[in-house]
């Protein structure tokens, strides 16, 4: 490390690319290094936030003014056994490095987010789900056993049974209480690698939401997208699809589907186009009028029901299909509203946020659903019902606006007993949500704070933000 | 940046407490440093930097004044948005551990705006007085360097930031009212264009301010005729539109540009010769 700390000066941004922040980010390669960045935090007076990819849509891995503590660096695969499917990871091992360590042995990641950029500490940071939650729950759920440094420089080792209070609390914690150094998952058994994958349409919501739930126990995987843009009968309107691994005799090819040369995404559209460079091509279209066009279009081709199979990478890492795609938002970038609600709640609620956003003139381009289940873990954002992401371009000309509606959004989702996920939403007040974890967990969150951390050290923008 | 709403309608809302509020994307924030900033030039921009959304951290040595300017933005504004930190340019060991809180408790930096400036004239076109020459020199040129080489090096790793120093037109030539005051602004001028040299390539952007007169304090130190001075928040107007089109170098008011440019070139021979 520089002594020189001018030197580490960094202007970080959020996924969307619609916040900076400019921070001191220090690369870390070994746990060492973890300890000495939090011992010249506490000389220095400054506070220290872990960041993995760096690719919350929010600030959830940001910190203006302070340490930005790099685990890119922390990249190993330390242990991998074909037999019992357990893996142990240092946590700046991504999705992508993991996947493709396991997948030609026969196993999968039990829960993947949309991206494979993501890191395993980031990921059980924000405890990730995937568009299996509601059959396996959350990425914690299959964690055997993590090790964090905490800013004490205590090194703790967390399973269920051992240190559970720490382990349902760090997992979900957003990096507050201590830094996973080193973390264990369970993997699951594939016999293909290919899903066999059913899509089929939903002309309104109910019948969007309804296809989520009765659909749900013949799939592994389902996953809804909706066209945002339509209003009236069509409100709700779009397209699920629902996966099922394939069982064991299933695929006669499995031998060479499990091959990684086989999960590769084309990096070409048509084998022309080179889609490096295609999100040019969508700035043009990236406003009201333009995406009003391209949902119905995909709306139209949606609605011939199908099935066919393709390779598991094809299938869960959607964000990674078109490179950079964000990009495409403009210089104002995006954010993303994600919304937990109950399923007793859920369509009124989705129907006032979305007939809002039509009437302030500023819907969603994209928005996606799925279908989730609670879980035991002390941030969660989980529940017995259904979430909503709706993807909003910001301009200048906008944020304004598209400020004041988020929050009559959030009234709307805590007045139907919602809930909200810490990586996506960048908007969301400390009173909100204080509304929807309620008094006594967050009292127990900073507890556990003041037990893991009792200087302070580790804050986020995320933190200051919601819990300051 | 247009559209920054106050988030601080809060009844309970105390300008001299807290922190500014965290930026988010739709609250986006950029974040300033006034060094000398408690009248004049340096009161006048940092209530314009606080108008168009700025946090804003204000350098001054004078407590009374630079607390009374923070309370006045920060109640303009109705929510926190300029922090107050004693301090003298010339006490160049306190600065790194102050520009790290300041970075701290703005959460970055973006900007810094060098406006410290003293100005003791000698007291005649005969006289020298080497202890107000030094202190010119420490405050105006070296008071600079202390702040700006680590800020420099800052921006230079971020790739992003912008830089406004602010000069004087008494840099451009060696007069013979005020020796050691031409020196300090020219040594600034040239550091201020050395910085912008390096840094330039970084996407980091230098912004030298030249004014002529500027109706301050400072005007009473000048000798004989101080012609088309103007209002200090006629020059900070000029200053925040160059700084938005990230300009090089500017003057204010801009007809100094071409006085300057013809005394820049009158000949020595008859420069000698001149009494002002």
């Amino acid at each position: 490390m520089q002594s020189n700390l001018n030197r580490y000066f960094s202007q970080l941004e959020n996924f969307g690319h619609s916040l900076k922040a400019s921070c001191y980010r220090i690369p870390v390669k070994t746990t060492e290094d973890i300890y000495e960045v939090f011992q010249l935090a506490k000389r220095l007076g400054l506070k220290v936030t872990a960041r993995g990819a760096g690719i919350s849509y929010n600030d959830a891995s940001l910190n203006g003014g302070g340490i930005v503590m790099d685990m890119s660096g922390l990249n190993q695969i330390q242990e991998w056994d074909p037999a019992s499917g357990v893996v142990r990871c240092e946590s700046g091992v991504t999705l992508e490095q993991l996947w493709q360590r396991v997948e030609p042995d026969g196993w999968w990641p039990p829960v993947v987010s949309g991206t494979m950029k993501t890191t395993l500490g980031g990921c059980l940071a924000a405890n990730v789900h995937g568009k299996n939650n509601f059959q396996v729950g959350p990425i914690g759920e299959h964690v055997v056993e993590f090790t964090a440094t905490l800013p004490t420089g205590a090194l703790v080792t967390c399973s269920p049974t051992k240190n559970a209070d720490l382990f349902y609390a760090l997992i979900s914690g957003l990096g507050m209480l201590g830094v996973f150094t080193s973390i264990t998952l369970k993997m699951k058994r594939i016999h293909s690698g290919l899903i066999s994958v059913d899509a089929w349409h939903v002309p309104d919501l109910r019948r969007q939401l309804n296809g989520l739930l009765e659909h749900a126990p013949d799939h592994d995987y389902t996953v809804g997208w909706l066209d945002a843009i339509a209003g009236g009968k069509s409100l709700g309107r779009g397209q699920i699809h629902g996966a099922r691994q394939l069982k064991e005799g299933e695929d006669p090819d499995a031998q060479k589907t499990l091959q990684l040369s086989f999960q590769h995404l084309p990096d070409r559209f048509f084998g022309v186009v080179p889609k490096s460079g295609l999100h040019y091509f969508m700035k043009p279209v990236m406003n009201n009028f333009g995406m009003r066009f391209v949902n119905m279009g995909r709306y139209v081709s949606a609605l011939r029901a199908h099935t066919f199979r393709q390779s598991h990478a094809a299938f869960h890492f959607l964000l990674d299909y078109v490179p950079n795609w964000e990009r495409s938002f403009g210089r104002g970038g995006l954010i993303q509203y994600q919304s937990f609600l109950p399923k007793e709640t859920v369509e009124d609620a989705w129907r006032e946020i979305i007939q809002l956003s039509h009437r302030n003139g500023l819907p969603s381009y994209l928005g996606v659903t799925k279908r989730h289940r609670p879980d035991k873990f002390l941030l969660t954002h989980g529940v017995d019902g259904f979430s909503l992401a709706l993807d909003f371009k910001v301009t200048d000309r906008n944020r304004r606006r598209l400020g004041a509606m988020l929050q009559e959004f959030d009234r709307i989702v805590l007045n139907g007993g919602g809930r909200f996920y810490f990586a996506k939403n960048s908007e969301t007040s400390a009173a909100s949500a204080r509304r929807f974890l309620g008094d006594e967990t967050i009292a127990k969150f900073k507890r556990l704070k003041q037990r893991c951390d009792p200087n302070h050290l580790l804050e986020s923008d995320l933190y200051r933000r919601v819990f300051g | 940046m247009t559209d920054i709403a106050p988030s601080g309608d809060s009844p309970l809302f105390d300008p001299t407490q807290g922190k500014p509020a965290p930026a988010t994307p739709l609250t986006p924030r950029r974040r300033g440093l006034v060094i000398g900033a408690s009248d004049g030039l340096g009161a006048e921009l940092a209530r314009k930097l606080a108008r168009e959304g700025y946090s804003l951290a204000l350098l001054a040595r004078r407590k009374d004044k630079l607390e009374a300017l923070c309370n006045e933005i920060n109640s303009s504004v109705n929510e926190k948005r300029a922090l107050a930190y004693v301090h003298d340019v010339a006490e160049y060991e306190k600065t790194p551990t102050l520009l790290r809180k300041i970075v701290s408790d703005l959460g970055g930096l973006d900007l810094v705006v060098f406006v410290a400036g003293v100005n003791y004239p000698p007291g005649g076109i005969d006289k020298f007085n080497f202890e107000n020459d030094r202190k010119m020199i420490a405050v105006n040129l070296i008071g600079a360097l202390a702040w700006l080489h680590p800020i420099s090096e800052m921006f230079q790793s971020a790739k992003a930031g912008q830089i406004v120093g602010i000069s004087s037109v008494a840099g451009d030539r060696g007069r013979v009212g005020n020796p050691g005051y031409n020196t300090s602004k020219a040594g600034l001028t040239t550091y201020l264009e050395a910085l912008r040299n390096r840094l330039t390539r970084h996407g980091v952007n230098v912004l030298t301010v030249k004014p002529g007169f500027l109706k301050t304090e400072m005007l009473k130190a000048a000798l004989g005729a101080t012609p088309f001075a103007i209002e200090p928040s006629k020059a900070a107007d000029d200053i925040l539109k160059a700084m938005k089109k990230r300009k090089q170098a500017i003057y204010t008011a801009s007809i100094w540009r071409w006085i300057m440019l013809a005394i820049q070139h009158t000949p020595s021979v008859i420069f000698r010769k001149l009494s002002f």
